[in-house]
């Protein structure tokens, strides 16, 4: 009897490897982190511990932020719901370990993309979704109106783990100032430190000065210097090794912008099926068969715009209309003066 | 033979599932590694580590290496706990007496401060004496000098630096002063054990340990000069002092949390020991006419010392590892610089969290057996 067992339940099982076998495609079986992600039906997914405007958690737990929605577009377009995403918010100093060690499949929080953190520690970084640089906040107050008045002895609030630290001793050795780096962990201990004097400046990218000035008890008292001493291009990253998924990735942010540059939006993407132009046609899903190239169906970027919106409507919704940074300055389209200009879906 | 096949299996299981634990992981880990092209290997150490630490006790900035960015966090975690330590035992011992002293009030406010100090989590209170601090302290225009010359403000505590002439004359001073002490203290002994004389050690010894450094600067040439903080100003509203010596508030708040924290474990510790004594043992002494100072020194804390010690080196243990919370509040001890930036910069997780925990390992097996020597010291020995 049990010999039987034993033989019935092997062909079971073998039938069923055949059987996930036959119906997975070739890009979802050579990528590992799609499969599980399908598997478990919720993208992991790496976000700050609070940064207005890219990743932050309202009272009730819901993430909004434009480094939130590259996650979302990628959960839309692999498992249909953009609302499936699995937020783990991380230091600056635990985001990499994390993503290596597995723990999340995407880092989207403010990152910044160097050659060492490309080619050294096993990321890959898969496009830039803000353009950012690092700039100086002072207290109105001091009468400090630009990085040249800065004298001897000048003391700095910033995090550790960051290019902020290295462009900061490259700015002040440059200019031969000696200073004070008085570098915290987390960043909301920064605010408070710089909101309570112990430091003269704030020093991290200047989006993020932005966002933080709101947190501070009077942000009127504040202003943003405005010299950047750094190119913070920020964008999302994944694990080394993993191809299909990096593609998946990089194209789900390309699709935001791309979408926006030709006027496809989340109220209108329905609509767009029918128009005359091929480039917007792909987009949407109604021309060619973009999506099977990832393992993905047909309708993958359409619901990226369907449910996540473009890039311009992203930050709109949360750069822009919180009153972060209004003006998008290089993070507007190259049709428009901006630097934003991504390869094309076909 | 004497060995049992059942007493040797055990132990052979044992090693074996340690072995293969251990072994099941570094091969894990080093496939993990080599599938995301992550090299393994210390080299980095030799690398420029390109960032600069706020505070340091051996000159530092980013051109040096990353070991010596290393040894800038470990002298710094080192100095927390020394100073952390000295604070914690002094306080720690006059809590513990205070708790037994037959004076309501003196009693119940050392009981009152153990249990509100010991119950509340160290994180929250190292926020407390930050924050609270950073909000409470003068800017520096605004500080008051305290006797003329100490400024303490929001940036840090500002105290003169001393300017010597002559210093190792001084130095030399005091080493000969240290030396007499410890011939007369020898020569004493002696005395007392043949003849039964008593020579006051303890009034000869203050003597000396002032009089030779002043004889050091009236005849030896030394002289000391101060150099006190003077107010700069950087900006319109934005003031530092310069000159002098400053020690950073993030200092001064981890030593104050971390001595008041682990001070109510010691006062128990300390409390628990002279309990532990006999109270036979102290009516014995004073019947045969030692005075009450004799009869504490001589019979109690000898014998209470014992009970105290081993408990003690635990809590001396705690603190070195809890000044590892310092990454919380930017005091740049081994965990912010070392585990923190360096980690981030160079991305070596696997080889730089090893070596932290290497050092702390080796931080606290020194301590345990620096305490294990002195509780071995103080033990009865049996003649």
């Amino acid at each position: 009897m049990f010999k039987y067992l034993k033989q019935l339940t092997s062909l079971v099982a073998m039938v069923a490897v055949l059987f996930t076998f036959t119906t997975e495609s070739m890009a979802a079986k050579k990528s590992k982190t799609l499969k599980n992600t399908q598997k478990k039906g919720f993208v992991r997914c790496g976000v700050s511990q609070g940064l207005p405007g890219f990743s932050n958690a309202d009272a009730a737990g819901n993430w909004t932020g434009v480094d939130v929605d590259v996650c979302r577009a990628v959960a839309a377009a692999v498992l249909g719901d953009a609302n499936k995403v699995k937020f783990t918010p991380l230091s600056a100093k635990e985001r990499f370990t994390a993503l290596t060690s597995g723990e999340i499949d995407i880092l989207s929080r403010n990152t910044t993309w160097t050659l060492s953190r490309d080619a050294d520690i096993g990321l890959t970084f898969v496009g830039v979704n803000f353009y950012d640089g690092q700039g100086f906040m002072v207290r109105k107050s001091s009468g400090i109106t630009s990085t040249s008045q800065f004298k001897d002895g000048i003391s700095a609030c910033t995090n550790i783990g960051t290019t902020t630290e290295l462009n900061m001793r490259d700015f002040f050795n440059s200019k031969g100032i000696s200073y004070e780096p008085v570098a915290f962990e987390k960043a909301d201990e920064v605010v408070a430190a710089y909101d309570a004097g112990r430091c003269d400046t704030y020093t991290t990218d200047k989006s993020g000065l932005a966002a933080q000035r709101t947190k501070m008890k009077n942000p009127d008292e504040h202003i943003v210097l405005p010299e950047t001493i750094s190119k913070e291009p920020l964008g999302p990253v994944v694990r080394q090794g993993d191809a299909v998924w990096e593609d998946i990735v990089r194209w789900s942010l390309n699709t935001m912008i791309e979408a926006e540059e030709y006027g496809i939006t989340s109220a209108n993407a329905d609509m767009m099926k029918t128009s005359d132009n091929p480039a917007i046609k792909r987009l949407v899903g109604a021309e060619g068969e973009l999506g099977a190239a990832f393992g993905l169906d047909n309708d993958w970027s359409l619901r990226i715009i369907k449910q996540v919106g473009n890039y311009g409507e992203s930050y709109k919704r949360n750069i822009a209309d919180t009153g972060i940074l209004p003006d998008r300055g290089p993070n507007q389209l190259w049709t428009k003066g901006g630097i934003l200009y991504v390869p094309p879906a076909r | 033979m004497n060995f049992k096949l059942k007493d040797i299996v055990p132990q052979l299981i044992t090693v074996l599932a340690v072995v293969l634990v251990f072994g099941f992981f570094t091969y894990n880990a080093q496939i993990n590694m080599e599938n995301r092209g992550i090299d393994f290997g210390y080299g980095f150490l030799t690398q420029e580590s390109s960032f600069d630490v706020q505070f340091s006790l051996i000159e530092y900035d980013g051109s040096h290496s990353y070991f010596r960015a290393y040894l800038v966090g470990l002298l710094n975690t080192i100095l927390v706990s020394v100073i952390g330590i000295i604070i914690a035992t002094i306080l720690g011992v006059i809590v513990g007496i205070a708790r037994l002293s037959p004076n309501y009030l003196i009693n119940k406010f050392a009981a009152f401060y153990v249990e509100f100090f010991r119950n509340i989590p160290l994180l929250l209170q190292i926020f407390f004496w930050y924050f609270a601090a950073l909000r409470a302290l003068p800017l520096p225009q605004d500080a008051e000098a305290m006797f003329g010359v100490f400024f303490l403000t929001i940036k840090g505590l500002y105290v003169p630096a001393f300017i010597w002439q002559n210093f190792n004359i001084f130095f030399y001073s005091i080493i000969a002063a240290i030396i007499a002490i410890i011939v007369i203290r020898a020569h004493a002994k002696k005395v007392q054990e043949n003849q039964g004389k008593q020579i006051p050690v303890f009034l000869i010894s203050i003597g000396l340990i002032f009089i030779l450094p002043l004889l050091s600067f009236l005849i030896g040439g030394v002289r000391l000069s101060f150099e006190v903080p003077v107010l700069k100003q950087l900006a319109t509203t934005s003031f530092i002092y310069e000159g002098g010596v400053s020690l950073p508030p993030e200092l001064i708040a981890l030593t104050l949390s971390l001595s008041l924290y682990t001070a109510t474990f010691i006062a128990e510790c300390v409390r628990a020991g002279i309990q532990g004594v006999g109270k036979g043992q102290k009516e014995a002494a004073a019947s045969i006419g030692l005075t009450p100072n004799q009869v504490l020194k001589l019979v109690i804390m000898p014998q209470a010392l014992r009970i105290i010690i081993p408990p003690t080196t635990n809590q001396y243990l705690n603190l070195t590892k809890n000044s590892s919370l310092a990454a919380a509040i930017a005091y740049p001890d081994l965990v912010l610089v070392f585990a923190g930036t360096a980690l981030m910069q160079t991305g070596k997780a696997i080889e730089i969290v090893s070596i932290t925990m290497f050092t702390y390992l080796t931080l606290s097996i020194s301590i345990s057996i620096l305490m294990n020597w002195y509780n071995k010291k103080i033990a009865i020995q049996e003649k």
